[in-house]
């Protein structure tokens, strides 16, 4: 049985207290918070077997190899990958996103087209731009409606036999839109383009089946959902990681080096460069088991209790505008107060220990499409409860009394 | 006025406030009442680029005095803006750009300076700073 209070002692950051207020933490989009057994986990790793991995003979080095390669598997067990060396340990979504982009360098020639969403994050946006400076490849963009939902009418039309890759955001930072992933990639599949789902905001709400959606990339961070920062995974199918040239050299990834050649580990290690961050892998592998324990419906089913009551409560409050009004969309609720720059409602929020993200969320073309400069985001977890959400309301009343 | 007779008087106004919403709401106010930059200096040149707030600095020197008008589309930014229109308009090039700042952090402002806040203030500073610094190059 699921108790948010039981929950919450997991946490003890939230019972700190922000500008002599409780923290209401509302910036779970942006990362999450870190329970006591991930905490302990990074504790216990420096505490007792801190090693460098796979190359040493002695047993501190076996015993963090050993730790390290069960959170690959741990990995693997949750995303449902076929093989362990289909997870590559990043540094994070941007740095998984980079590694497929920059391999793809090699692959694509002039005019070939990729496609990205316009709910994209600068993160994959970017590096796709950059991809198409260094190989002459054109980029597509599937446009957006007004309730923040991808025109797949407008994606169909866009796809040729010239579309090589597709990259779309599993779940949009911005507004929380669930974008119909498994559609896009059937399509994509017809016409042989291959598809990155970039599920840094999903991953924290739902359990993705790489083998179900038959995805060819998917990439999240551990940040955001209960795990440390600086570390991430890239999941690839095995015959495209094998295609893709490495995207650094250093130690860990070669087989056997002269001066006059190098040949590549094989997989996963042809793309971990250097001295990964062990640690970071290991407490990523227990914040999965963090979260598996408490159950991923369990998770679905409180965050949307808690997202319809909040948006039905600030829907109440006059003049408040939410964007992003997808009926499939995650604990993100996206909104301005009419005539109020989001800057200054975010700030008289954190004076009331509220943390909420305000701004362009990393994604200005969907602001550019609402015409706004950005918009105050309250992201929800599954430790945040109704009585916060009523502080929130209680809060962006103040600070609409305050400002205008 | 002097910048530094003119930051002592801000830091005795603000000392009559007894908790952040007086202070918040009176900042409010100033930006209410800053006199808007003339249209014609609104340009994409005059902008300071904060991640959040926008906020726009025009100078023009008279009398040997600079005169700084600005704006921002963020009402808060807008009233810190006001008391730093306050303190270093209407002053000489040289003694801009040899005061210091403070006493942003006596009038309980200080988190505004940080770069986290994005709110191109640290910026704006920066920016009344270096007009200053243009000024007196022109002078000497």
């Amino acid at each position: 049985m699921f108790k948010v209070e039981d929950i919450r002692k997991d946490f003890p950051i939230l019972s700190r207290k922000i500008n002599g207020k409780p923290l209401v933490y509302f910036d779970n989009a942006a990362t999450s918070q870190t329970p006591q057994q991930v905490i302990d986990s990074i504790i216990d790793y420096y505490s007792n077997y801190n090693a460098n991995i796979h190359r040493g003979v002695h047993s501190l080095s076996q015993e963090a190899t050993d730790k390290y390669e069960q959170a690959r598997k741990k990995i693997q067990a949750h995303f449902n990958a076929k093989f362990s060396h289909e997870i590559i340990f990043t540094s994070g979504t941007t740095h998984g996103i980079n590694l497929v982009a920059n391999g793809f360098s090699s692959l694509l020639k002039q005019d070939d087209e990729i496609i990205v969403s316009a709910l994209e994050h600068h993160s994959n946006i970017v590096p796709w731009q950059m991809l198409c400076e260094r190989t002459g490849a054109k980029l597509k963009v599937i446009p957006m409606n007004t309730d923040g939902e991808l025109i797949i009418s407008e994606f169909d039309k866009l796809l040729s036999e010239k579309t090589k890759l597709i990259f779309v955001n599993h779940i949009s930072n911005a507004l929380g839109t669930i974008n119909p992933i498994k559609y896009i990639i059937e399509k994509a599949h017809n016409i042989g383009a291959a598809v990155l789902i970039d599920g840094a905001q999903a991953c924290p709400h739902i359990k993705p089946d790489v083998q179900e959606l038959d995805v060819d990339f998917y990439v999240a961070s551990a940040h955001k959902m209960c795990g440390p920062t600086g570390v991430g995974m890239l999941y690839g199918k095995e015959e495209w990681l094998n295609k893709l040239p490495p995207y650094q050299g250093g130690g860990e990834m070669i087989a056997e080096v002269t001066f006059e050649k190098t040949t590549y580990a094989d997989l996963p290690h042809k793309f971990e460069a250097g001295t990964p961050n062990i640690c970071g892998g290991i407490a990523f592998g227990a914040a999965l088991d963090y979260m598996n324990t408490v159950g991923f419906d369990t998770i679905a089913t409180y965050e949307n209790d808690l997202l319809q009551y909040a948006t039905k409560k600030l829907l109440d409050i006059d003049g408040l505008k939410i964007y992003g009004t997808s009926k499939q969309k995650t604990s993100v609720i996206s909104f301005n107060l009419e005539g109020i720059h989001p800057y200054d409602v975010g700030t008289i929020l954190d004076k009331l220990g509220i943390a909420v993200r305000t701004g362009h969320h990393c994604a200005q073309p969907i602001m550019d499409f609402y015409k706004i400069p950005g918009t105050v985001r309250a992201s929800f977890a599954f430790y945040n409860t109704k009585a916060e959400i009523d502080a929130l309301v209680e809060g962006v009343k103040k600070a609409k009394m305050m400002l205008s | 006025m002097t910048i530094e007779a003119i930051q002592h008087e801000i830091i005795d106004e603000f000392s009559m406030f007894d908790d952040w919403e007086e202070r918040y709401q009176y900042m409010i106010d100033l930006g209410k009442e800053l006199p808007l930059i003339d249209d014609l200096y609104k340009t994409e040149s005059n902008i300071i680029k904060g991640c959040q707030s926008k906020v726009w600095v025009h100078a023009e020197m008279t009398d040997d005095k600079i005169i700084f008008t600005a704006d921002s589309d963020a009402i808060i930014t807008k009233g810190i803006i006001a008391i730093l229109i306050r303190v270093f308009s209407n002053q000489h090039p040289k003694d801009i750009i040899d005061a210091d700042t403070d006493f942003i952090d006596r009038i309980g402002l200080k988190e505004h300076l940080s770069p986290t806040r994005a709110n191109g203030l640290v910026s704006m500073i920066k920016q009344l700073k270096m007009y200053a610094i243009a000024y007196q190059t022109q002078l000497s």
